[in-house]
């Protein structure tokens, strides 16, 4: 009720301590708490998934086994029989992804996805990681990428630094994406909330208006839980690309 | 159902195998159909971002260039007309024709396919 006239859309994002005196003590966060909780949350999901290792799977279990298939499935195509060594990664990638997405939809909860400071240390991991494979599959011949093959000698000096400039651009917009599709979708979600509190302080008329923001606000969550999983599709099927480049010679 | 022994398992999985080979011409166009939806969306998500990215980079390093060498504004501008033109490369790479990408296989089409 405190919103008044003002909409706070952006307070959300804001980090504080957890856990009493000893999240203080320790500078932790809700974002490494859910973190924390995302990781959990998928391991726990496969390892409870898999513990009856039916032949038939139960439900559950055959959940758990179309996220497997469904990754690998998305690695082998994509990458190629190389694509097996770097499933677990994107596996792991996806739906630490996906888990933080979602687990920040929950009422109370945070989701750390919306942090850019997150985001570029995973688009980084992918980049630093697709960079150290294309060296170790390639060796100097990485570095002819960077010259379009065809293209005249002359244009060299444009288009190199334009193949690097689009090379390096990449860690950047897979972390944008992310983070600002979270952001926008998150603010969204605390703007339609805030409109529903200030039409119901109006009265009798706002009481009946008040309901037009919540159902908005409904239909933004199904929204939000397709851009969640796009979001984390989108990271993942753009590592194995990213990879695949790295792996092909 | 944990009990079963190897040889029913594997009689289970040729049998299932079976199954699948005989609904696989559905079965293949029913998944590349759903793969082409989601990843229609993500291409359309992904356009703008990859613009956008390619001018931020092409900013950055240009205004760090600048801060470095102090030649404001040389580097700031060439960067920022660089990263423009990477930002739409990312873009084309990313819509062109599928038949210009079988064209150039291999090495030969830069590193971003």
């Amino acid at each position: 009720m405190a919103a008044g006239s003002t909409i706070d859309a952006l307070g959300q994002f804001e980090l504080h301590p957890v856990l009493g005196g000893l999240g203080e003590a320790l500078r932790f966060s809700q974002s490494p708490l859910m973190m924390i909780v995302a990781s959990v949350a998928v391991l726990a999901f496969l390892y409870v998934g898999m513990r009856p290792k039916a032949v038939v799977p139960g439900r559950l279990q055959a959940a758990a086994e179309i996220c497997y298939d469904f990754i690998h499935n998305m690695a082998v195509d994509t990458i190629g029989p190389e694509g097996r060594a770097f499933f677990p990664f994107v596996f792991t990638l996806f739906f630490f992804i996906l888990a933080g997405n979602y687990l920040g939809l929950l009422p109370f909860s945070f989701a750390f996805t919306s942090h850019v400071a997150v985001t570029v240390a995973l688009a980084l991991m992918v980049f630093v990681l697709s960079v150290i494979v294309s060296l170790k599959a390639q060796g100097a011949k990485f570095f002819a990428h960077f010259m379009p093959a065809g293209a005249p000698v002359a244009l060299a000096p444009l288009l190199v630094p334009i193949e690097i400039l689009s090379f390096l651009s990449r860690p950047v917009s897979l972390s944008i994406r992310l983070f600002a599709n979270m952001v926008a979708g998150h603010v969204m979600l605390e703007m339609f909330a805030a409109f529903t509190i200030m039409l119901a302080g109006l009265g009798l008329i706002g009481d009946a208006l008040a309901v037009g923001p919540v159902v908005i606000n409904v239909a933004l969550m199904a929204l939000e839980l397709l851009v969640g999983a796009l979001q984390a599709y989108v990271f993942a099927i753009l590592t194995c690309i990213y990879l695949r480049e790295a792996v092909a010679h | 159902m944990g009990k079963e022994t190897d040889s029913s398992r594997q009689t289970f999985d040729r049998r299932l195998k079976q199954a699948m080979d005989r609904n696989n011409p559905d079965r293949a166009a029913e998944a590349a159909l759903q793969g082409s939806d989601i990843t229609t969306v993500g291409t359309v998500l992904r356009a703008g971002t990859e613009m956008v990215a390619g001018l931020a980079v092409g900013v950055a390093m240009g205004w760090g260039l600048d801060r470095w060498l102090g030649c404001r504004p040389v580097f700031l501008i060439l960067f920022s007309l660089l990263g423009g033109a990477a930002g739409v490369l990312n873009v084309w790479r990313l819509v062109r024709p599928q038949d210009a990408l079988e064209d150039k296989p291999g090495p030969h089409a830069g590193p971003e396919r």
